[in-house]
Order: structure tokens, then sequence, then C-alpha cells
């Protein structure tokens, strides 16, 4: 497997450090309730389709990127950088 | 039909005409008491419980594919109770119990050997981890010894005591560990919950789980409705996708795991050995492969294939170990997908949904829990109650933060256990 | 037997070589399998289970039967395919799985239990009594199972990896591979064209077809001439395609020097390469399949094609009296080719009634061969026509069922190939694998025209795929004759016919497994092993579904097929894991202290990947006990020296630095004065401890934070993903720079005492108060020191650039000795530290909230961060949990050890009393006794309680008095002062 990162280019998988889903983004205020916590921590959708993820180019640059990929075909569908999410 | 040697013999005598099938292939039934989602090897073993020890029958277990063509059938054979922490030490410790009785429970030679694993040890700090499980597993009554590294040299001499990148301080030793033939174990709980009146659905996928007000009322197949007054979802692998049928999330996220066969080799390994600072196990089975394997691929995944990292990673922790298998060939490789849950433990429990059970989360610890799973999903399926031993092993503690049993002490991210 | 005037090997090399001790002679180019034929050895192995003879049955890596083990001593390599062995002079190969000798195998007995020993038998019994499947039954199954045998030895040769990038990988030259690479090189592409075979070719090498009018084999060589000649072209012969991975990605293993005798000194064995491709174009071409009838496995019955492949490439004839069974047109060119060369064809089976003869030989049409005789070689064959039987002696059957194409990499990442009437097999289907075009045999197109019209078409579209128009290209001029087959999987008929010879599958094996209701494909694969053995059914698949097929009463495609799965063929786990042997399998970390720390004696020790000393021993010392005892007392009462640099360091600038601390510390940061230390704890979000360690403020927006040897990592990573991705918004930037400074403890009351004799300006404790920091000049050295202690006695951590490590260290020790102390090592850094009840991972293993290490108070009330809100979930903060306590020793037994359990007071040392356990001891030279830290329940109030300390696997049980875990000091006025 082989992922683009925006800044270095495309690189071989065992560059990168993958955390899970892109859920870690979107982190609740502390007192959200147990439920919104629960769900940012623990409960995930996983379906085996397309997702949005977070992977780390550790061995690269140390860019966290915000990945959506398929999960069952392992398609690239699209990579940017985590700290522009939000831009 | 009774298997014996003797029955063996005769049937070697008149050409092996009089073999019948090992399970019965029915057509569904329009309503059953329990309807198990999931023909795998827990829930294969759950049917059989159900039906000898608390003499259930009405049941169907409805499976996707083939009967035990999951994780069961694709994962690198080891049972053992050598596990640290209190919920999973007394699982585990019941699974291997019912695993010493399991050739004459199922009148099935599923080929549990009780070969010995060895977890290797690399540091003091490793050590002192090891014999605090070790102790554990004294306490909770199994056995669990500590080698030096004499003692694992008696065992193990042929590894790499000299050169190893991470040498080989001594080891834990679990006598009572092994491994078992996998598919067998599917069959055999097949072929005894078939004899039992349990039916098995072969080729029958769930679509939709009925629910009316908070209570379960059956489940949508490929081979029509099926009404159920209970459902257990039993389907590693698919965990999720069942019970988002229900409207529930899980807390799963699911990976692959590969696992590797070397071309058939006279004896050279008796035991199964693990190498922790490399990811790294292996056994020869009794065809003579060396079967090993190492961690996950690391991403979530729902295809069951790996990729290169992953497997030159694990021949590279093969060869600082044990070079003498250098030129051993690997013949096959390949991935079963896990259940990967926040604490690396499993969950079997009951949900918010009235008569919806939930068996999920093995991780890449599904195999040697078989007999247990089964044995303890059932009891909860039957009496609505938690098994002593999975009291802890609630679908809520990570909410709740009670009773999270997080053996490799990673934390909630899922892949890291 | 040689033929006269064929085949490709080099007449004027002739080479010696060894088979069961005896001697051969060949020559270059011939593979071992050749050699053996040439020399009339027929009887080469014997099958896995019922130990029946067996000869060569194909010419390629797919050969099932021939496996030999070749080389000796730490060379001998078991399960050699001898068919793929290239000859050389001196090889000795030696047969497997046969005791005491190939011809007389006292295992061949399992062949006449044969009846009892059928598929899954060993699932039926073998049950009674217990203790016997692991005392008699297994370990005599262990010892008859298994092929070849490894040496025992370690692997003397060396392997290697490599990565190579294209926009074209073709797989396979045969015509189809070389056209495709033909185009796409003329089309200015960068190429790698692969193939498994020495010679590349494939089975133009082996026929005696033309192309353009030349020779196959001709057309080939100039081919691969004009091909080498290309800059933008990489030629892999010797190379087997393993794998297709995800993303264009490729294994690759190169067989780089299994064809000279022995390898060159400095050379390689192995390379298994992970090629990148943009595109890829498969044509692997195909494999030929058996029929199975009665005896099927005689030494001496072969594929059809195979046959050729001896004949016109090596020269060699398998019989003199030479038969064909076949289903299909092509196999008719055997008794061609052998006749125009010489050899009798007995006669030529051909099951279809409407057959007819290409040649001047005896046809039976409409007939089948229903057994093979000759125990140990064919001698004749029984054939079952419409007339009755007829018995024809033959020393050599060349048997075709037709061709299955090669479509086992387009299964990798899980596709299913298509059934196809036509050719009754199954071709690839598009798609399976993103970016691959097939083409050729391995597409179901069997003639040579077609193969070659498709390499040029699959390249086509590959370029087209990446943009670039391709040249225009004619293709060559070659046979087009349709392949015509009738499916015939088995003869009917008595006695057991064979499907997977390796394994001893035979018809009656899959039509029991039907019977017995393991009616789906892999349910029968499992249950018989049909498949499963080193050619993972690349003989036998299709034929055994195609009969499971039957007996079940569905047609092949919704039968379905099992998956193929990678390698291709089997890779040795040296190459695959090349570089790891020894100490390659991870970076060794070494700190700048580490020579003069060597030269000092000290054992080192692995942290992580780092190396860390244990002990610095002196001569007189004979236990490891008595130097860390003594290096403890050199802290509490002098001075000792201690590399601290593994410690993760991270320098934080920006105008946010102070308020990312605050998130990421459950502490404040960002009230910590300039030149000022403070230790933090950090959680994950989940709320359970990560890391702790010190952080020193060097400016208003500069900070360095210390993490732990083992947490640098997911400390550095973690603070990463918060400035990333939860606040890109911060101005801060953050650099690990663990690596970038030396950094030592200077530890001991007479710590100031050392550094003043070294630093430029001599400090006080006046300017230099505990938990102080800042710039100093060592020996002119621009560095810094921070007034920390992890020892509990007052200290300093010294840092310089790595480049003044070795330096710096040598001078600390140097006059720490001169004042009574000197260096020491993890042991007595271990002890000092918890006398002070310091935590390390031992304790903050991932399981831990603050409130278990009695560290709640540092839980800031006044703002966010991270773990904040997890870590108050009740299970982390209910009563009842496991909390940090201090142990000594007070009953008669005085030795604590780590991961002993506690357990109450007078009851059974069992689970159910288990109290906690022991993480962290150590003898105490400072208290005279043993001390230790561990976890309790409720810990923290049960201070003075005495439970029972119980090391099960030790034999160890020990009173022990619960108390606050610091044992010395307690409040820390020696740090201070």
């Amino acid at each position: 497997m082989r992922l683009p990162c925006p800044i270095c280019g495309e690189r071989d998988r065992r560059e990168f450090y993958y955390q899970g889903a892109a859920v870690m983004l979107e982190r609740p205020a502390p007192d959200a309730g147990e439920d919104a916590w629960d769900e940012y921590l623990h409960l995930r959708d996983n379906s085996p389709g397309d997702l949005d993820e977070l992977w780390s180019h550790d061995a690269g640059c140390g860019a966290w990127l915000k990945v959506t990929r398929n999960v069952s075909t392992h398609e690239i569908r699209s990579v940017i950088l985590a700290r522009e999410v939000r831009q | 039909m009774r298997f014996s040697g003797l029955k063996v013999l005769a049937e070697g005598l008149i050409g092996n005409k009089g073999w019948g099938p090992h399970w019965r292939s029915p057509e569904p039934k329009s309503e059953y008491d329990i309807v198990l989602i999931g023909g795998g090897g827990h829930g294969l073993a759950t049917a059989h419980y159900l039906a000898k020890v608390h003499g259930l029958t009405n049941i169907a277990v409805l499976e996707k594919g083939y009967l035990g063509g999951g994780n069961v059938g694709r994962n690198t054979t080891i049972v053992r109770a050598n596990y640290m922490l209190p919920g999973n030490s007394e699982f585990y410790s019941h699974s291997l119990k019912l695993w010493e009785g399991l050739e004459e429970d199922l009148n099935y030679n599923v080929m549990h050997s009780q070969r010995g694993i060895i977890n290797l040890v690399h540091s003091d700090g490793q050590r002192d981890a090891f014999v605090r499980r070790a102790n554990m597993m004294c306490g909770q009554g199994d056995d669990g010894a500590m080698l030096d590294r004499k003692g694992v040299e008696k065992l193990l001499p042929f590894l790499d005591f000299e050169q190893t990148r991470f040498p080989i301080y001594g080891g834990l030793y679990h006598k009572r560990g092994g491994t078992a033939r996998h598919d067998a174990v599917a069959w055999g709980f097949a072929r005894s919950a078939s004899d039992r009146g349990v039916d098995l659905i072969q080729q029958c996928e769930v679509r939709g789980i009925d629910v009316v007000n908070g209570v379960v009322k059956g489940v949508q197949t490929t081979k029509g409705p099926i009404r159920a007054k209970k459902v257990g979802m039993v389907a590693a692998g698919r965990s999720s996708q069942v019970a988002a049928m229900a409207g529930l999330r899980l807390p799963i996220e699911s990976h692959v795991l590969q696992a590797f066969v070397t071309e058939g080799l006279k004896p050279c390994l008796d035991h199964v050995v693990t190498y922790g600072m490399g990811h790294f196990y292996i056994s020869q089975s009794d065809k003579g492969g060396l079967v090993f394997g190492g961690d996950l691929d690391m991403y979530a995944s729902y295809a069951a294939r790996g990729n290169l990292p992953l497997v030159e990673h694990v021949a590279e922790a093969a060869m600082t170990l044990m070079p003498v298998i250098g030129k051993a060939r690997m013949l096959r490789s390949w991935g079963g997908i896990m259940d990967m849950s926040p604490d690396g433990s499993f969950i079997i429990d009951k949900t918010d949904i009235k008569g919806l059970f939930v068996n999920t989360g093995w991780c890449y610890g599904g195999f040697k829990a078989t007999p247990a799973s089964g044995h303890t999903f059932a009891h909860l399926l039957a009496t609505g109650n938690p098994h002593p031993t999975t009291v802890r092993h609630r679908l809520d503690r990570f909410r709740t933060g009670r009773g999270i049993m997080d053996e490799e002490a990673t934390g909630s991210q899922h892949n890291l256990h | 037997m040689r033929v006269d005037g064929k085949g490709l090997i080099e007449r004027s090399q002739p080479v010696s070589f060894r088979f069961d001790g005896n001697t051969y002679r060949g020559f270059a180019a011939d593979t071992l399998a050749s050699a053996l034929l040439a020399n009339n050895v027929r009887h080469v192995a014997r099958s896995f289970k019922y130990h029946r003879p067996r000869g060569i049955l194909t010419a390629g890596s797919e050969e099932p039967n021939a496996l030999m083990t070749v080389g000796r001593g730490a060379d001998a390599d078991p399960n050699v395919r001898a068919t793929v062995q290239e000859l050389y002079d001196g090889l000795e190969a030696r047969s497997q799985n046969a005791w005491p000798s190939l011809g007389f195998d006292l295992l061949s007995v399992n062949d006449l239990a044969a009846p009892f020993l059928g598929a899954g038998f060993y699932y039926k019994t073998f049950m009674w009594p217990r203790v016997f499947w692991e005392k008699v039954y297994e370990p005599v199954i262990r010892r008859a199972a298994g092929l070849g045998a490894l040496s025992g030895k370690q692997d003397a040769d060396h392997y290697e990896k490599a990565y190579a990038f294209c926009d074209v990988l073709v797989i396979g030259a045969g015509p189809a591979g070389l056209m495709a690479a033909w185009t796409a090189a003329q089309s200015g592409v960068r190429v790698i064209l692969a193939d498994e075979d020495s010679l590349m070719g494939g089975r133009l090498n082996a026929e005696t077809l033309t192309v353009d009018g030349k020779p196959g084999a001709e057309w080939a060589a100039d081919m691969v001439a004009k091909l080498a000649a290309m800059d933008n072209v990489r030629l892999m012969s010797r190379t087997t395609l393993t794998g297709a991975h995800d993303g264009g990605t490729f294994g690759a293993l190169e067989r780089v020097a299994h064809h000279v005798n022995g390898t060159p000194k400095g050379g390689v064995k192995e390379t298994f390469w992970r090629i990148v491709a943009k595109r890829s174009v498969l044509a692997a071409g195909a494999i030929e399949r058996h029929i199975a009838f009665q005896n099927n496995d005689r030494p001496g019955i072969m594929a059809a094609g195979a046959v050729r492949v001896y004949l016109n490439r090596f020269g060699v004839s398998p019989g003199k009296a030479v038969t064909v069974f076949a289903n299909n047109d092509d196999a008719h060119r055997t008794a061609m080719d052998m006749q125009e060369a010489g050899v009798h064809i007995a006669a030529v089976i051909d099951c279809r009634k409407d057959a007819t003869a290409l040649g001047d030989y005896r046809l039976i049409a409409g007939a089948m061969v229903s057994g093979g005789h000759g125990r140990r070689g064919l001698e004749a064959i029984t054939v079952q026509m419409a007339s009755g039987r007829e018995k024809i002696a033959t020393d050599c059957l060349a048997v075709s069922g037709g061709w299955n194409p090669t479509v086992h990499m387009t299964c990798h990442m899980n596709g299913r190939p298509t059934w196809h009437d036509a050719i009754a097999s199954f071709i690839p289907t598009p798609g399976a694998i993103p970016g691959m075009a097939t083409a050729g045999a391995c597409n179901g197109a069997f003639s040579t025209a077609a193969c070659l019209a498709e390499g040029v078409s699959a390249a086509k579209a590959s370029l087209e795929a990446l943009g670039v128009t391709p040249v225009v290209m004619d293709v060559p001029q070659a046979d087009d004759t349709p392949y015509a087959v009738e499916p015939l999987w088995a003869v009917p008929g008595k006695g057991r016919a064979w499907l997977d010879f390796q394994n001893d599958v035979s018809v009656k094996d899959v039509k029991q497994a039907a019977q017995e209701n393991f009616t789906s494909v892999e349910h029968m694969k499992r249950y018989t092993t049909q498949g499963m053995a080193t050619d993972q059914g690349k003989n036998s698949n299709v034929a055994a579904l195609a009969l499971l097929a039957d007996a079940t009463g569905r047609g092949i495609p919704e039968t379905g097929t099992t998956t193929f799965r990678p390698p291709y063929t089997p890779v040795a786990l040296a190459a695959l894991g090349a570089g790891a042997q020894g100490k390659g399998f991870a970076p060794e970390r070494k700190t700048t202290s580490h020579a003069a720390t060597v030269v000092a004696g000290a054992p080192m020790i692995e942290a992580g990947l780092w190396y860390r000393p244990s002990y610095y021993p002196l001569p007189d010392e004979k236990t490891w006990r008595q130097s860390c005892d003594r290096e403890v007392g050199w802290v509490r009462n002098a001075v000792g020296i201690c590399d601290v640099s593994t410690l993760g360091k991270i320098d934080i600038q920006g105008p946010d630095a102070a308020q990312l601390l605050d998130f990421v510390y459950t502490n404040m940061f960002s009230t910590l004065k300039e030149n000022r230390v403070r230790y933090g704890l950090m959680l994950r979000e989940d709320g359970f401890v990560m890391d702790d360690g010190t952080t020193a403020r060097l400016g208003q927006n500069h900070y360095v934070m210390t993490t732990t040897t083992a947490a640098a990592g997911q400390v550095m990573r973690h603070l990463e993903f918060v400035t990333q991705a939860l606040h890109p918004e911060w101005d801060v930037r953050i650099m690990s720079v663990t690596e970038q400074w030396a950094q030592f403890a200077v530890a001991g009351p007479k710590s100031r005492e050392v550094l003043n004799g070294l630093l430029d300006q001599p400090i006080d404790s006046d300017a230099w108060p505990f938990m102080s920091c800042g710039p100093v000049d060592v020996q002119g050295v621009n560095g810094r020191l921070f007034r920390i202690s992890f020892s509990g006695e007052h200290a300093y951590e010294i840092a310089v650039p790595s480049r003044y490590g070795d330096s710096l260290f040598r001078l600390l020790v140097a006059r720490a000795e001169a004042l009574g102390g000197g260096a020491y090592g993890m042991e007595a850094l271990n002890v000092l530290r918890i006398e002070k009840g310091f935590i390390t991972h031992a304790e903050i293993d991932g399981r831990m909230t603050a409130q278990d290490i009695g560290m709640e108070r540092m839980l800031s009330g006044k703002k966010d961060f991270i773990g904040a809100t997890m870590a108050q979930r009740p299970g982390l903060t209910e009563d009842g949990r496991e909390q940090l306590v201090g142990m000594k020793p007070v009953g008669p037994v005085k030795q604590l050890t780590a991961g002993a359990h506690i357990y109450s007071n007078g009851e059974d040392p069992v689970r159910a009393h288990d109290q906690g356990y022991v993480t962290s001891v150590g003898f105490s030279p400072t208290l005279g006794h043993f001390i230790g830290l561990g976890f309790v329940q409720d810990g923290l109030t049960r201070h003075g309680e005495v439970l029972n300390m119980v090391d099960h696997v030790r034999g160890i049980q020990t009173r022990v008095e619960l108390c606050d875990p610091v044992f010395f000091d307690q409040d820390g006025g020696r740090t201070r002062d």
C-alpha cells in the first residue's frame, strides 16, 4: 500500500503510522457528556466502505494526514493535511 | 454415527461407503427459539452448548458462507490460558479446561495438543511483567513457570542465543498451552450441534434484524424471514455490520491480521514460541509446516489480505530469533478480519434491545476462546445472566470505565492491542 | 535418454552431479530434472502420505513430486524442485521423506493401509485414551509427516532486499510478455520484464513453432537482446513475481546464485524485490493439467507439455516408447515432436471420438487410459476403448487434460477468476488487480499468434492509461491453430486415481468428502488436503473442484474456487527477512558515553532500541549486587555520574507553547517561571497515565520537555497530533532533540563540586536552587544545566551538544572519581529511585490513573487537558482500584520479588484473594533491606497493614508491610540542600 503525502509525495505504507478513524479530530468539549466522549473514543461506524482516517507520516515529514480510503479495496480517495481540515 | 478407531477400520473394509454427512443441511424453519448469526467457531460452539448444557435445540445457526469459514478457519491455532488480568484470567482458564475434554465431548479429534508455549523474555522489565502474569496464572490454578536462559536453551536449542538483536534472558513457560486443528474444531462443534437437533443453515445471509418496540422479533435472511425469540450476534469480522442492522454501534474497529505457513518440513519445533520484541510467534503443525504470524497490518481493513511490510517484518523477526529456519520457504499467507475492541478484550453481553445478545471484540485471540465463548454465550442466551467468567466483559465498560481489561496496556486506540 | 541434435543445452560443457550418492553427468543449461531424465532416473521421490514412488511430472515451478534437498551441511536446501534447479558442476541432491532409502521406504506400508487412511480419517480416531494423543499418536504422525529437513545450522548465505520502480511491469517473458515489454519499451516508458526462468522466452523455448519464420527460441533470444540494449528496460530473469499487493506494489524473488556451486564471495543467494509499478501486464502463461486414472502417478507418467520441454529445450526423451493421453489437440504436438526426433510413439490415446491424427502415429480416438503399470517406473498402460481393453507397453506416458491459465496473481487481492467454457478452465476477471492487464495463455489465449497480439494490446492499454501514446507495432507472424479441448477430469474405473500428487488426494477422497457433506469447495479442500501441498493445487485444483461439482450435482462456476494467495511460489524466510539476522532486526541506538562505558567493562542492556549500562564493575567485585550497592552508596554519600541522554527531549517554541503544555499535561506550565523546571504528568485521552517527566522553561516562549526513554516516540507523535490535528491555530513548533543533546545526571552531595570544576562560571545554591535551569558554559561549550533529581540527592543534569558528550562524560567521571564517586548504571539508578518512590513505566504501565499513583492533586481543575474528562469515569475513580504503595519485609523471609502477588492475610494465595502485585524491587543498601513498590487494592489508605507477598513461580512467600512509597528522606531535604 502507498499513500500520497501532500508534502512528500507518494510513499510506501511503512513510512506511516496509523491511528484510526478521523472522528478523533472532533474532540468534544469537556462537558459534552459521556455519550459524546464514548462516541469519540470508542464507538465506530466501522463500515466496509470509505473511511476518513488519520495517519501520521512518522518516518517522513511528521505530518498528520486525513486520508479517505476504502477499507475493503484500499483505494485512496483523498489525502489532506490534518491541520487543513478546518480551513 | 459414533466415530472411533474401530469404525474407521470397519469402514475401510467396505470401501468407506458408509460414512454419512457430518452435519445435516436443512432448510430453515419459519421460527426458532434462538437464532445465532454466524456459523463460525463461536457460533457453532454456542449452538453445541445450548443444546448440550441447556437442552435447547430449537435453534438455527445462520451462516452467510460456509461453516467455519471465518477466523476459526484461518488462525494460527494456538490454545492457551496465560492471561494476566482478572476477568480474562478466569475466562481463559475456563476455556482451557473445556479444551482438555473437547475430543470426548464432541467425539471428534480436534487434535488439541498441549505442546507448551514459551513467551521469551528480553529485558528485566519484561521478566517482571511475565512473572506477574505467571503468578496470576498460578493463582488462577493454571500452570505458569519461569525459565532462565539455560531453561529456554534446553527446550529451544535452535534459537540464536548469541547474536539476536534482543537477547533471550528466559521465558514464561505455559505447559498446558499448545495448538489444535482449527477446522476440526468448527466441524466437531457443527456435527455435535447438528446431531442434537440444531439447524445449521449455510449460504444464508442475514440482511436485517427485526426489532419492534425495543424487542427483537427475528431476522430477514437471503432464505426468507425467520422469527426468533432471541438472537445472538456472533459474527466476528462483521460484528459492526450485523449490529448496525439493529441500529447499534459497537466499540469495534476491524483490522486485518496475517498468518503464514511454510512448506512441510521434518519436525524441528515442538513448542509454540513467542518473541514479544519482534511481535512474532511460531509453531510447527503436525503436517510439518511452520505456522507463524505477527502483528496487525495496523490499518482498518475488511480485505482479508495483508501487505508486504508486515510479511517482511515477521520474516525479519524469524531471522533474528531463529536463523536456522532461513531456508524454510513461506508457502502461503492469508489474512483474517479482527474485531478490535478498545481494550483488547472481548464483549459478551446483552444489548439495550430485549432478546438481542452480542458476542464480539475477540481481537486476535478468538480461537483459544472458542469453547468458553460458546459455553458462556450459551449461558447468557439461555439464562439471561452472564456466566461467572464473563461478568466483566460488558458492552458498556468503555463508557463507564468499569472492568476495562487492557492486557497490552495501550489504551483506547483499537489497533494497538 | 539424450536425443541428438535437440535442445538448447551446452553440449560442450559437461558437468557432473550426484543424486542419492550416485554420480551422473549432464550439461550446462540442464536442469536437475532434465539431467536425471537424461540418465534414465525416473523414480526420484516419495509422496507425502502414502510414500508412493514418484517421478518428475512437470518442467516448471509447479512440480509436485520431484522435491529434493540440494547441498549439504548448512547449505542443505530442502524441498528444491528439481525441475527449476539449474545444473552446475558438483551439484549434490538427495531424495527426501524416505527411510531407509528411496527404493525401499518402510513407510510405504501406509499405501497398503490406505483403505483406513482415507480423507479425514484422523478426525475420527486417536481420541482414546486422551493422553495418547500427545504421547503416542501425534509424535508418530509428526515424525512421518514433513517433506525435507532443515539442516539445523545457521544459514551462512547472504540475502538482500531491494526496491525497484517502473511504469510498466511485465510478468512473464513468453511471447505475450516479450511483445508487451517491447511495445511499452518502444513507447519510451520505464519497463521491467521479469521471468522465473533462467532463459526468457517461455514456451517458445519448448516448442518447435516459429515466429516471423524463425524458430521460436531464436526469435525470443533476438527480442531479449534488443530489450537488453535499451536504457529504459530492466530484464529480471530467475525472478518470480511472488505477490500482487495494494498500491501497485509487487513482491519478487530473484534467485541470484542458485545456479552456481556456492555463492561467490560477497555475493548474495537471493534478493527479495519490492517492485512498484504504475501499470502491470500479467503474461504468466498456463499450466497443464493431468487426468485422473488408476495409478496415474507412476514415475514415467508426465505432463505432455513437459515432455516437449525436455525434448525441445533439453534434448532429452523421458522414454523410449512414448504414449500420449489427451483430451485436446495440443498434446498431439508431443507425439509429432517426439516422432520427428526419432523417438518411438507407441500410441496416442485421445478421449475425443472425433480426434484426428496430426501425423503418422497410432491414434486411438474415443478411448481412455484406465491404468498405469510398473510400481517404480511405468512399464505399460491399460487403454479402455469401445472394443475392449488393450495393454500397451510404454515407459513414458505424456498426459494432457488441457491447460489452466496461470490466473493466480489476479486472485492475490481477493479477486475470483471466471469460468470459461471454451477452454474448460478459469480466466482472470478483468480489474481483479487494479492497473493490471492480462495477456496470452494466462488470459486463455493459447495460440502463439494470439499471445503475441494480446501482448501488444495489453501494453497499449497500459500505455494509454499512463497517458502515453503507444508506438504502432506489427504483430509477428506465428501459428494460430485454435485450441480444442473436451473436458475430461477422471477416467471412470476402479482403484485409486490421483489428483493432488504430493498430498495423495484421490478422486475417491473428493467423493467421500462430498458424501460426508463437505460440499463447499473450501470444506473439501480442508477435509481432504486437496491443493494444500507445495504446489498449492496448481496441478490439480481445477480437476478436483470439477469432480466435487459433479459429486454434488452442481456446475463448476457455482461450486467456485478456493483462493490463491501469495506467494506464487514459496519464498525462503531468509530472503523475506534479509538483513535482520543477528543485530539487523532493529536499529541500535547508542549514547555518546557508549564507548567509554564499554571500556569500563559495564554490561550493556537493551532499553528499547537503546543500550544502557547495568553497572560499572570494579575488579574486586564478584556480583552485580556488589557493584550496585557501591554505586548507590557513591550517590548517597559522594557523587555519581549517569548518562540520561536516552530520555526523550522535545524542544517547544512559540507564543502558544505554554498553552500546548497546559493542554497535554494535567498540571499547569503556563505559570512556570523562566529558568525553572516542573514535573509534569501526561494522560492519554482515555484518562490513563501516558508518561511523566520534567519540562524546563528556557524562555518566555521556549520550553524543553523530557519524556521517559520508553515513551519518547509516543509523546512526540502525541504532541504533533495535538498541534496539527486538534489545535492547528496555535502558534507553536515542536522538535525532537533527543539525539542533539547529550545529558548526564550528576547526583550526590558532591555534585556541585564536580560541576564547579568544569563549568566556566561556578554555581551556587542561591542562583541555582532546586528545580532551576539555565544556560551554562562547560569548558567553552554552550550547555544547559537543570537542577533536578531522580535520586533524591542534591543533583543536576547537564546537557551539551552531542558531539561533546563523550568528552564531557569522561571529564565528569574522572572528576567524580577524584571525589570518591564515579559512574553508575541502571541497577543503581533503579534502587535510588525506588528508595525515593519515584515511578517508571514499571508503575505507570498504561493501566494506571493519576489517582492510582497518588497524584490526584496533579489533575488541575482549572483547565481542560488531554484525558481530563475520561479520567473522571466512574470506573477510574471508584474505590477498589489498585493503588501505589511501598512495601517492606516484616517477617522471617526478607526477600521481595517483582511480579509477585499480594494476598489477603490468612487466605489461600488464589485469585479470589488477590489484592495486588509488586512492580519494582531492590535491595536498599541505604536502609539495609529489600524495598518494593507495587499496587494494592485501595492501597493509599492501607499503609501499615501487613499482607502476604507470594511469588508462586519462584516459591517465595514474604510478609510485607504496606507503607508510603517514599522510603528515604521523606521531606526531600537532601534534594534541596
